[in-house]
This record gives C-alpha cells, structure tokens and sequence, in this order.
C-alpha cells in the first residue's frame, strides 16, 4: 500500500481543488497529441488534430480531457485505495482501449507541465514531488490489470 | 549507445522550425539561465532522489543551495553552447560527451530525467511563452542534446 505523508495528502487535494476540470485536462490532452504526436493514435474520431492549432481548439479534445480528470479525480477522492478504485479503468484501457501504457507516463508529463505553468512559485521541488508522486501511482494503478 | 527512442527506429532530427523556435525562446530564456539551471538542478535532486547519488561530494544538496547553484549554471553553459551549435550537435559536443562518458559516467537515463526537470521550470517560469508548439521543438531539441551527449559511450 502506498504510504502518503500529510504534506503529500494535503498538497494533492490542495492542487485538485484549484484546478479546473474544464479547462487543465483538455490543456493536458492538447499538448500531449502536439508533444507526442503518436498519441493521435488513439483518437481518430476526434476530427481535425492537424496541428497544433486544430488540436488547441478541437472540443472532443477539451471535452476528454475533462473526463480524464475527473478519473484522477477519483484517485484524489481515494487515495489509500487507488489500486481498487481503478481496477475497473485499467481493465477498460487494457481490453477495449487497447491503450499502450508508455502514454499514460507522456501525459502525466503533460499534466505536470500545465500545473507548474499554472502555480507559478508555488509549484516548489516539494510540491512537484508529492504531484509526481500521485500522477505514478495513478499510472502504475492503470497499468495492473495489463496482461 | 542507444536511446529508448533511437532502439525502437525512431530518430527524430531537428527540422528548419524546430531549429528556429528553439533559438527564438531561448533568446528569451537565457538572460535567466542561471535561475533556470539552478532550479532544474533542485527539482531533480527533490523529485528524483536516485539522482543524488552524483553528487555525494557537495556539503549541500537542498534547493537553491551554493553548489546547487554553481552547477546549475556550468548546465546550462552547455545548453547554452548547444543552442548555439544546434545545426551539429554531435560533433559540436563531442568533448562534453567524452567528459561525461570517461570522466563523469553519468547514466545516460538521467538525462532524460534532467530535460524533464528542465521542461518543467521552462513551464513553470514562462507560462505564456512555453506554448505546446515551444513545448514539442524543446523537447525535440534536448532529446537531441542528450544523444549527442552519449555518443562517445561506447
């Protein structure tokens, strides 16, 4: 079982509590299918991802970007249990999404990247740990049921 | 010595745009370099603790420490020289690949995860500047930087 420290659980709900779903995670999305093209791979129903313009401005990328954040959601609700809160997803992105695990590690990064471009000063070495801490665990938890 | 990136057959060079979007953010971000090495270099040893194994040396490995500092900006010298060397990176460092092959033996993972750390206070510092567009070229450029820094390996 992960072992979370008070300022660990405290920074992370901190975080999640000043983010805006509807706004971060289609940031995070966007950047990860411009950073790491390959990532289009999965989202050929999403129209227009032609550059980097289309992929800031397409809604079915704001649109999912916010339901992967309210899947991390469910992980910051749950955090001594996030293994089995995730049983379920891991399973959906493994079988049916067919999701190549490397990518949920490249938008993690993505999503690091938007937080410390949001918080400004208050995104200190100490506050990137914990956040990076939990985006591994969350990654890890999504990677189990993978066979 | 192969790269993740390079082993599985992808290897991607620098294109004409990637080359001028790297020299045009940099003319912003260099008149703080040195924040930027030093900070980079903080994060790394905070969030990566393995890392710290390098530096066993110095008296003080917290954030923003003197020889924290002072090697945060001999770093980012180097990014410096390779942002101005970025038409040929390999041969251009071929003695920072030597000193960190023979000399420093530094695991080659590592760079990646100093880029990373990199990328992050770049974000974090020049958040209206570091667009997904800046994002992609620098990261392309210090994947780049770091397969030049490995060439002389073995």
């Amino acid at each position: 079982m992960v072992e979370w420290t008070e300022f660990e659980r405290s920074t992370i709900q901190s975080i999640f509590s000043k983010l805006d779903y509807d706004v971060a995670g289609g940031k995070a999305l966007a950047r990860c299918l411009v950073v790491y093209p390959w990532t289009q791979r999965y989202f050929g129903s999403f129209g227009n991802l032609y550059n980097a313009t289309a992929i800031m401005g397409n809604p079915k990328v704001a649109a999912h970007g916010k339901v992967v954040l309210q899947g991390l959601d469910r992980a910051v609700k749950n955090m001594d249990n996030i293994k089995a809160t995730y049983a379920e997803l891991s399973v959906l992105h493994s079988e049916k999404l067919h999701v190549d695990p490397d990518n949920f590690k490249l938008l993690a990064d993505c999503l690091t990247i938007v937080v410390a471009a949001q918080m400004g000063a208050a995104f200190t070495a100490e506050v990137q740990a914990a956040f990076q801490k939990f985006l591994a665990v969350a990654v890890s938890s999504l990677c189990r049921q993978y066979h | 010595m192969l790269l993740p990136l390079e082993e599985i057959g992808i290897i991607m060079s620098l294109s004409a745009k990637d080359k001028a979007v790297v020299k045009a953010f940099w003319a912003k971000a260099a008149t703080k370099a040195d924040d930027i090495g030093s900070d980079a270099l903080s994060r790394m040893l905070v969030v990566y603790p393995q890392t710290k194994t390098y530096f066993s040396h110095w008296k003080d490995l917290s954030p923003g420490s003197a020889p924290v500092r002072k090697h945060g900006k001999t770093v980012m010298g180097g990014v410096a020289e390779a942002v101005a060397k970025i038409d040929n990176l390999t041969s251009g460092l071929l003695t920072l690949s030597e000193l960190h092959a023979f000399t420093l033996r530094v695991d080659p993972a590592n760079f990646k995860i100093l880029s990373h750390n990199l990328l992050v206070v770049l974000a974090n510092q020049f958040p209206d500047d570091f667009t997904p567009e800046v994002h992609v070229a620098m990261d392309k450029f210090l994947s780049a930087l770091a397969l030049a820094l490995s060439e002389r390996y073995r």
